[in-house]
């Protein structure tokens, strides 16, 4: 009967085929950009290798047992966020819309930065920046002018922005397992490859020992600084791609039998251990940059946008076999970021399904072409990078972290849905949860992350961030961030298809308990 | 490298790379569940 329902379920909404799959999926969704470009230096920054014990304990104490909430939400009620709040509670729904406009207005921006990584692939073979790499990131490549919104097209992120959107499409249009899961499958494997032998050449490099002895060289201090531990659980909070309905979204893609405690694990410790090879790679290399330069690492470490398309180039063009390191980087940053994009749009896509009963392909053009066109005007001019740089500083605080906020508390002290949720991921699971996992999701991880939060705001609303103008940062900043709380909203009022149930599905936990438990 | 700095790489390695694996050990003692070959077209 189960195997019959769960056919149905399949034929209708699509499904992974296989847990494999549906891991490598969720893999390729955790590993992004700020894997490779964000931890390094993050870790770097706060305490070196003392930094590893803030950020096991934020693993196991906050990112894992988020992971498990999101799951639970997901595959207990087989819907996109929103059916899914809405089968948890009527009234929580919004908070999928909520989470759906975070996930549109990411994809609408992290498309161009994978853009961006597809030209610097190419440009890694001739070392096309000369010898002034962020004089042709800034002037020659975006051709950034003031800070301001202008209108003048850039032919050379243009291409490849419409070249990503095309691929990501056609990935969209497939389908769950023929176009996500394949996807993954292909690509998740190439990517840990692809690093390790860049991790390798670097690690040969000269001053290879030197970053790495900046990067692992422990700061007892730092353990009693706030900022370092908060450091820690934002990193773990931002790098899993928990909180903002992906996570729910491709449970419900996942067999109802499946063991999603078991298969949460290796996807929690898979991310952190592709970011701690990011690491090793990343500050080989740099050490290598600062001994070529005669400078100490600290001058030359950075991370983000500055790490990847200046300082990377710089050692690109210094180190030998600098084109193969330079092509393995930008490569990796490529499927890293498109194997997110894909997940992050998903999101979008399924809310639309599970609202409208689209089909796959309607739904997939129906989300994909007005974001691709959107990405274009905003991603695909002279101000791009400013516009980008605000939303993504917006919206990565005070939409994903916001929404994880409030879901969490809402969930565990609103709903009290916990115990519920907990006795569905315990059915199959290898993983027992119990009171501790209630405690870490209803007390210690909303409290660390909001004080992440209000530490943020507070150096917000004091500080105009990187100095933009005001006004910029009311309309692409605060102004989004409120947009998709107003959207969430708003889009509870339409109403949902006769044929679509919001009756939470029967668990086989709760199958199992009416029988008198087996 | 200084010595603090090779052990906290090595243990940063020991727990995440370990932890891995034993997660992926752990996952490969539950069965997995039927595949669904047949029925994975997305209509």
């Amino acid at each position: 009967m189960s195997e019959q329902v769960h056919h149905e379920e399949a034929k209708i909404r699509g499904a992974f085929s296989s847990r494999k799959v549906f891991i490598f999926a969720a893999i390729g969704s955790a590993v992004g950009l700020g894997n490779i470009w964000r931890f390094p230096y993050v870790a770097y920054e706060n305490g070196g290798g003392a930094f590893i014990i803030p950020y096991l304990v934020a693993l196991l104490c906050a990112g894992i047992p988020f992971l498990f909430l999101d799951y639970s939400l997901g595959h207990r009620n087989r819907g996109s966020a929103p059916l899914s709040f809405a089968r948890l509670r009527r009234g929580a729904e919004g908070l999928g819309w909520w989470q759906v406009g975070i996930c549109f207005m990411i994809a609408v921006y992290y498309a161009a930065v994978i853009a961006w990584a597809v030209r610097y692939t190419f440009f890694s073979i001739d070392k096309a920046w000369g010898s002034d790499p962020e004089g042709y990131f800034f002037g020659d490549f975006l051709q950034a002018g003031d800070p301001g919104v202008q209108a003048d097209l850039v032919p050379g992120v243009l291409i490849p922005l419409v070249i990503v959107w095309v691929a990501v499409i056609a990935i969209m249009v497939a389908g769950v397992q023929k176009g996500i899961g394949a996807t993954s499958v292909v690509f998740i494997p190439i990517l840990f490859l692809a690093f390790g032998v860049l991790v390798v050449q670097a690690l040969l490099l000269d001053g290879a020992a030197q970053g790495l002895d900046a990067l692992f060289t422990p700061n007892w201090d730092a353990l009693t600084e706030p900022g370092v531990w908060g450091a820690a659980f934002g990193q773990i909070f931002f790098s899993l791609s928990i909180g903002f309905g992906i996570m729910i979204t491709y449970s419900s893609y996942v067999h109802r039998d499946t063991d999603m405690t078991g298969s949460g694990a290796v996807v929690g410790f898979a991310n952190s251990s592709f970011e701690l090879l990011a690491g090793i790679g990343v500050f080989a290399a740099l050490g290598f940059m600062a001994q070529a330069n005669g400078v100490a690492v600290s001058e030359v470490a950075s991370d983000g946008i500055g790490l990847a398309f200046i300082a990377f180039p710089t050692i690109i063009s210094e180190a030998p076999a600098g084109a193969l390191i330079g092509v393995l980087f930008f490569a990796s940053l490529v499927i890293a970021g498109l194997t997110s994009l894909v997940s992050v749009i998903e999101v979008v896509i399924s809310a639309v399904r599970d609202k409208f009963e689209m089909s796959r392909v309607g739904a997939a053009l129906a989300v994909s072409v007005p974001c691709m066109i959107i990405s274009l005007i905003f991603f695909s001019t002279t101000s791009g990078i400013f516009v980008l740089d605000i939303v993504d500083h917006f919206i990565n605080l005070f939409g994903i972290l916001l929404v994880a906020v409030v879901s969490m508390l809402v969930i565990s002290w609103g709903f009290r849905s916990l115990p519920m949720l907990a006795d569905h991921l315990n059915h199959n699971g290898s993983v027992h949860i119990g009171t501790w996992w209630r405690v870490l999701i209803s007390v210690v991880a909303p409290l660390a992350l909001s004080y992440i939060l209000i530490d943020q705001f507070i150096t917000d609303v004091d500080t105009p961030y990187e100095g933009y103008p005001q006004w910029m940062l009311l309309t692409f900043g605060w102004g989004a961030a409120v947009a998709v709380i107003v959207f969430g909203f708003l889009a509870t009022s339409v109403p949902w298809r006769s044929e679509t149930s919001l009756e939470a599905p029967p668990s086989a936990a709760d199958t199992n308990a009416s029988r008198g438990g087996s | 490298m200084g010595t603090g700095a090779i052990l906290m790489m090595l243990l940063a390695m020991a727990v995440i790379w370990g932890g891995l694996v034993l997660a992926i050990v752990n996952l490969s003692r539950s069965s997995d569940t039927p595949d669904v070959d047949e029925v994975r077209r997305d209509l």
